[in-house]
């Protein structure tokens, strides 16, 4: 009757006729084929999200240059941080990555449902379009965050890019939002149903047990915003006032809307908003905590705790999101409860970090390039963790709060940890679906300006926060009190510069490498997960032949006694004695 | 589809979750859509939540009973509400293999949700007619009319979407090309319907 459960297309088994162009590059069902163009077309945003980077920095180095007005400078602002999160970090990690590593990694053909794999693409596709197209309406694009508080967002007239620009970026973010939940749908069916034989949850790679909770946060928090930019949406074009409050004076006449709140699109935004930093990371701890252990050659130490964090930090997500608040008018008592709840997280963070700390430990650590980024992802984490203990405590945070103090804190533990992540695992993986060695030499370069660049460009920023630097400011210059923070903000800024221009070298080095570099086997580094045991590059249906079966988790690193230094999960018959056993133990 | 159960899967599957098979034993149709339906609540959840923000921090709400029919939203109700059990007997009548009576009772089904969204239009012209639009009506609370249309209106959507999307299944099961599981897949978007609605019912007709 029901003719259920594990569905695998036997496409390798079929001799596939060559596809055409368009259904092979453009409009296919390929999660291989889909996650390079999510690839390609995020890494595309990240460069013009840099790039408004280097304009906010060129500005705010030599603020009397005038290099950017004052609305260009907040329009500069908001394109950043609405380009990086939504259009690189979120959909590079879940489009990107997932798409990617997820059925290689748990040995499946691909997705549950490739067919939805592919209108997700497309889906974001007119999101990016939407985004770059609002540069060039009257006004420019949205310039009031990227959190769009209201009212400046829901009132047209509010400022230069609050009118078709911002509009534009509602239904921008609501082709994203969609596209993600897509995804999201996907990805939770794929681990859950397509695992292949032996691989039990106990013996996911960290890379897909953080895939899968950051599917369940998608899943859980993006309709919430969905919703937000409906009702938004609404209160511009049709006339609701959700999120405007009565008797509003907009450039001396009174607003016709009334009776709208605009904490209620904090409350609504930060429900989505929590959860959306902890997608920006919860899949960079797994990949970082999978290269780590292969390149330290050590089964990664306490995964069961490694995994308990993540689903801890998961389900915490949705409890916190009131700290992004304190200042926002909330009741005292509300405020300690978040406080609470925040603080809370800092013990799933630090268990992770502890744990790869102590899976380097005594480790026969080999520094390759994805191995640097690692190892940075967990300093830029550490260094941006600690702050964020300052801004959880409620009190700090009223002095902290919107100064360049939370600039450099979620720099450090979201943006540059993300990235350093999402780079670490470009070096790691781009063999396996490239075919070919990225250049190390040029890989360590990249890995060292950037490095500097990132402390370079962040760190200061706590001082000139703590010295009430408000984040917003377009001029300092015109506060006496700021007057000493001047060659702060240059420094800050030739960093940021360098940074920019390391860059330069992880782009030259990855089409270079796409074309000259030295091809590589099929698992060039020795590491035990599924995603190597099959051909590099994989095929139509990733393995030949049937399906692999697993026998064991994928940390069997240095086992005591055996003839190489890993153990493939699909090998069963042990080689050696005892230690690896099912999965679990630390060896 | 490779059924669950075969020699090879119940070779290795020591627990539900070792891989190889579904854990729950559904197809991914049925888990996506289950999916689907925790995301697509919590969408609701936000448009609710509005409502009652701006319903609690109004310092008037109007009366509705003297606005509104609340007898004909409760006909609507029971209307849905027993559209749910003739898409069960659905479901049922397939599995059963009796498709002819099957698609009787989704006509039955798609006919509920019509006359449901009819009466809601009723109810829309008879508002708008009182005066009521999106940005005022008379009885001088505008977020009272605002939220009306919006919550109920995407709930209409809802009703009206899940009308052709059973219509689309009688189709398919007519022709023999769905069996009983897409049906119920079907089944549990129409009763996702049913079950919101009665959290919008009480929110903006009765509390």
């Amino acid at each position: 009757m029901d003719a259920v459960a594990v569905r695998q297309p036997e496409m390798a088994h079929e001799p596939h006729p060559r596809e055409s162009f368009i259904r092979h590059y453009i409009f296919s069902i390929d999660h291989k084929m889909i996650g390079k163009q999510y690839f390609l077309t995020t890494m595309f945003m990240a460069l013009v999200g840099g790039a408004m980077a280097m304009l906010m920095r060129a500005h705010l180095g030599w603020p009397d240059n005038g290099v950017l007005s004052p609305e260009q400078y907040l329009q500069a602002v908001t394109m950043h941080g609405t380009i990086m999160i939504f259009f690189f970090l979120t959909v590079m990690l879940t489009g990107g990555l997932g798409n990617l590593l997820i059925p290689l990694m748990i040995g499946a053909r691909d997705m549950a449902f490739p067919f939805l794999n592919m209108i997700s693409y497309w889906t974001f596709v007119p999101g990016v379009i939407t985004i770059l197209l609002s540069y060039f309406v009257p006004g420019g694009p949205a310039g009031n965050g990227w959190t769009a508080y209201a009212p400046l967002s829901a009132v047209p007239a509010a400022e230069g890019g609050a009118g078709l620009g911002q509009t534009l970026w509602i239904i921008a973010i609501l082709f994203v939002v969609i596209s993600s939940l897509f995804g999201s749908l996907n990805f939770l069916t794929t681990v859950i149903n397509l695992r292949t034989r032996g691989m039990s949850m106990g013996r996911l790679p960290l890379t897909i047990w953080g895939a899968f909770v950051t599917a369940v946060l998608a899943l859980l928090s993006f309709p919430v915003l969905m919703a937000a930019l409906g009702l938004l949406l609404l209160d511009r074009l049709a006339g609701t006032s959700f999120f405007e409050a009565s008797n509003l004076i907009i450039g001396g006449a009174a607003s016709t809307h009334q009776g709208g709140d605009a904490l209620l699109w904090q409350h609504l935004f930060w429900f989505f908003g929590h959860p959306e930093v902890y997608i920006l990371i919860l899949t960079p701890m797994g990949v970082v905590s999978d290269i780590i252990s292969t390149f330290s050659r050590k089964p990664i130490f306490g995964y069961k705790a490694m995994v308990l964090s993540l689903a801890a930090i998961g389900f915490l997500s949705f409890l916190v999101w009131g700290h992004h608040m304190f200042v926002s008018g909330m009741h005292p008592l509300l405020g300690a409860a978040f406080m609470g709840s925040t603080i809370i997280i800092a013990i799933p963070s630090a268990i992770k970090t502890f744990n790869w700390c102590t899976t380097l430990w005594h480790g026969r650590i080999h520094f390759t390039t994805a191995m640097l980024f690692a190892i940075g992802f967990v300093s830029v984490f550490v260094t941006g963790g600690l702050s964020g203990i300052f801004l959880a405590i409620a009190p700090v945070d009223l002095y902290l709060h919107d100064t360049y103090f939370i600039v450099a804190h979620f720099h450090f533990v979201m943006a540059s940890a993300s990235l350093f992540a999402i780079l670490a695992g470009t070096y790691y993986w781009f063999p396996k679906f490239f075919g070919r060695m990225m250049n190390e030499t040029l890989g360590k370069i990249h890995f060292a300006l950037t490095f500097l660049g990132i402390y370079g460009t962040f760190y200061p920023m706590h001082f000139i926060g703590l010295h009430s630097n408000d984040r917003r400011l377009y001029e300092t210059t015109a506060y006496p009190f700021l007057s000493h923070t001047g060659p702060v903000d240059v420094f800050v800024s030739l960093s940021a510069f360098l940074l920019g221009f390391a860059q330069l070298f992880f782009i030259a080095n990855f089409l270079w490498s796409l074309k000259y570099g030295p091809v590589a086997g099929d698992n060039p580094w020795h590491a035990n997960g599924l995603e190597w045991t099959t051909t590099t590059p994989p095929p139509h249906g990733n393995w030949e032949g049937a399906l692999p079966a697993v026998y064991r988790w994928p940390y069997d690193y240095s086992v005591p006694g055996a003839r190489d230094d890993y153990v493939p999960q699909t090998v069963q018959a042990i080689p050696l004695v005892a230690a690896a056993g099912a999965g679990g133990g630390e060896a | 589809m490779a059924a669950v159960g075969t020699h090879e899967a119940e070779q290795t599957a020591a627990s539900r979750w070792a891989g190889g098979r579904s854990p729950f034993d559904v197809g991914w149709g049925k888990l996506m859509m289950w999916l689907f339906l925790m995301s697509d609540a919590l969408t609701f959840s936000g448009m609710l939540v509005g409502l009652w923000t701006l319903r609690l921090g109004s310092p008037t709400w109007p009366d509705r009973a003297h606005i509104m029919n609340i007898r004909l939203v409760g006909v609507m109700t029971a209307i849905l509400i027993c559209s749910s059990t003739t898409m069960a007997l659905s479901v049922y009548e397939t599995r059963r293999g009796a498709r002819r009576r099957a698609v009787w009772f989704l006509t039955a089904t798609i006919l509920a949700g019509f006359a449901f969204a009819a009466l809601q239009a009723t109810e829309w012209t008879h508002f708008i007619l009182d005066g009521a639009r999106l940005n005022t009506n008379p009885w001088g609370v505008p977020a009272f009319s605002f939220t009306f249309f919006i919550i109920t209106g995407y709930h209409g959507l809802h009703v009206v979407g899940g009308c052709v999307y059973l219509w689309a299944m009688a189709h398919r099961i007519a022709k023999g090309l769905s069996g009983a599981g897409g049906l119920e897949v079907a089944g549990l978007y129409w009763g996702f319907v049913d079950l919101v609605w009665v959290f919008i019912w009480p929110s903006i007709y009765l509390l």
